[in-house]
């Protein structure tokens, strides 16, 4: 009994304890993002990983899911006479849930496995103790342009993720199942208010915070083994998926 | 210059450091010598202040470094060059931007300087011609001088080798041996190097200082160590100058 208590005593301290230094490993990265040198070309370069170059994906995803939403819309509203509102259904869908937790899940899978392997990688090979001895802060050079390109870069994402699922939507309803195209838009126009569009910009924003931090963080301590590594990123794409998950739970029962 | 007080550092439950004290002299080579796993670049990783220890005290030029933090620590850091073990090289640039790294962070120097100190700098490691190549295109021996071109760059006055010759042929630690000699000779600096290049380093090196069992067991100039009479370090020297006899006849 005495042993069973010790562990779980053990399990949680150590988990505390996890929580704590990433917490200082945010704080501390904010404290090194208001103080100059600012890095805005490694921020532009970061930028361009994480958003350009996750377009393609995004697109894919947000097509197919916009089209099957469609599909799935148009013979659930049939049974009840209502297909017209299968834009409202589709718009609603994407703009509230499914554009910033999918789009931010294909990010973390994308580019959050990347920085994890990209920081765990150069912590191997000493690179961010070479950075420590030349007076060059890592957490300033490497983690903090990337938690803004991040924050930055996902809310973007996301608003395409929308615009191409809604688009997926109107293909398969307007021009496969002969919906009414004025019909799909004006159910859109008239359903989709702001704050719809505001609480899905504050959760991509909230979630590219999320991928960044923890990605950065798991990959910035990882053990310094190429098993450790892919101990790391596992961990970084896991741990940012569930947070990601849960912070939209709690996200939507504040916002609505 | 350098100087360790009873430093004791553990991992965990390992003890690693059980009681540093050692005076590096100023501007002469001095290479630590030690079994694997002993903690040789532990204790190099404390005197730049990468790592702190658990107990004792870290003095740089009269400063006690091991509780500085931020500005204070990268203060102390702006005299000190290290050469990493794999050369730390940064994936992401070229050589030439890689030695060129130091000083577009650190003294904003224009361009052109910048390019004229860094061309020099790889000439004298003899890598003219090389800068365009990325740290994946270059073998290892020009990987550490491409490390050791961005460690001289700033002109430290103290730099740290942390084994500069690991996994590197005989001829090309006796190539990189020599050039850390000659840099030395010309320049100057403070020079710790951490190795196993027994009798090698007797060549190179104005002091050399024996990690034991967490302890510094014996520190003398270079010539007076092969003449020490313990039986631990004559354990240490001879089988160490055995195997590179064996590994040049072959």
């Amino acid at each position: 009994m005495t042993a069973v208590l010790q562990r779980v005593g053990g399990v949680t301290l150590s988990m505390i304890q996890e929580m704590g230094r990433m917490l200082i490993f945010l704080l501390s990265t904010f404290g090194w993002l208001t103080r100059p040198p600012f890095r805005f070309f490694q921020m532009v370069k970061q930028l361009h990983f994480i958003g350009f170059k996750s377009t393609f994906v995004i697109v894919l995803t947000a097509a197919f899911t916009g089209m099957v939403l469609g599909l799935q819309g148009y013979y659930t509203l049939r049974r009840y006479g209502s297909e017209a509102a299968l834009g409202s259904a589709v718009a609603l869908s994407i703009i509230r849930e499914l554009g910033p937790v999918l789009a931010a899940l294909m990010v973390t899978a994308r580019a959050g496995s990347a920085m994890t392997a990209e920081i765990g990688i150069m912590r191997i090979t000493e690179q961010i103790d070479a950075l420590d001895t030349m007076a060059v802060n890592p957490l300033q050079y490497l983690v903090a342009p990337k938690i803004v390109a991040s924050v930055i870069g996902v809310p973007l994402l996301v608003a395409l993720f929308d615009v191409i699922g809604i688009y997926g939507g109107y293909i398969v309803g307007v021009d496969l199942l002969n919906v009414n195209a004025g019909a799909y838009w004006s159910s859109i126009e008239a359903a989709v208010e702001w704050k719809d569009v505001y609480g899905g910009i504050w959760k991509s924003i909230s979630f590219g915070l999320i991928i960044s931090w923890i990605c950065c963080y798991k990959g910035y301590y990882t053990t310094m083994s190429a098993e450790g590594l892919g101990t790391a990123t596992t961990e970084a794409v896991v741990l940012s998926s569930i947070m990601i998950l849960v912070w939209d739970y709690f996200l939507t029962s504040v916002l609505l | 210059m350098i100087k360790l007080v009873n430093v004791q550092k553990s991992f965990g439950k390992q003890q690693v450091l059980r009681g540093v004290t050692l005076e590096i002299p100023k501007g002469k080579l001095t290479t630590i010598i030690g079994r694997s796993g002993e903690g040789k670049s532990v204790l190099l990783k404390h005197m730049i202040g990468l790592l702190q220890p658990d107990r004792g005290e870290v003095w740089v030029d009269g400063m006690e470094i091991s509780r500085l933090r931020g500005k204070a620590l990268n203060d102390v850091r702006k005299q000190f060059a290290m050469l990493f073990q794999g050369a730390a090289l940064f994936d992401s640039l070229t050589v030439f931007d890689n030695v060129a790294f130091p000083l577009r962070e650190k003294l904003r120097l224009p361009e052109k300087e910048v390019r004229e100190r860094v061309d020099d700098k790889l000439e004298q490691v003899g890598l003219a011609g090389m800068g365009h190549k990325f740290p994946a295109e270059l073998s290892g021996g020009m990987k550490k001088r491409a490390g050791l071109a961005r460690a001289l760059v700033m002109e430290p006055e103290i730099i740290l080798f942390d084994e500069p010759t690991t996994g590197l042929d005989p001829l090309m630690s006796n190539t990189i041996h020599r050039l850390i000699l000659d840099m030395h000779r010309m320049f100057g600096f403070t020079a710790v190097m951490v190795s196993h290049e027994i009798p090698e380093i007797f060549s190179i090196s104005d002091w050399v200082a024996m990690l034991e069992e967490g302890r510094i067991a014996a520190m003398a100039p270079s010539a007076d160590f092969q003449r020490i009479a313990d039986p631990t370090v004559r354990e240490f020297i001879t089988v160490g100058g055995t195997v590179s006899l064996k590994d040049v006849k072959h």
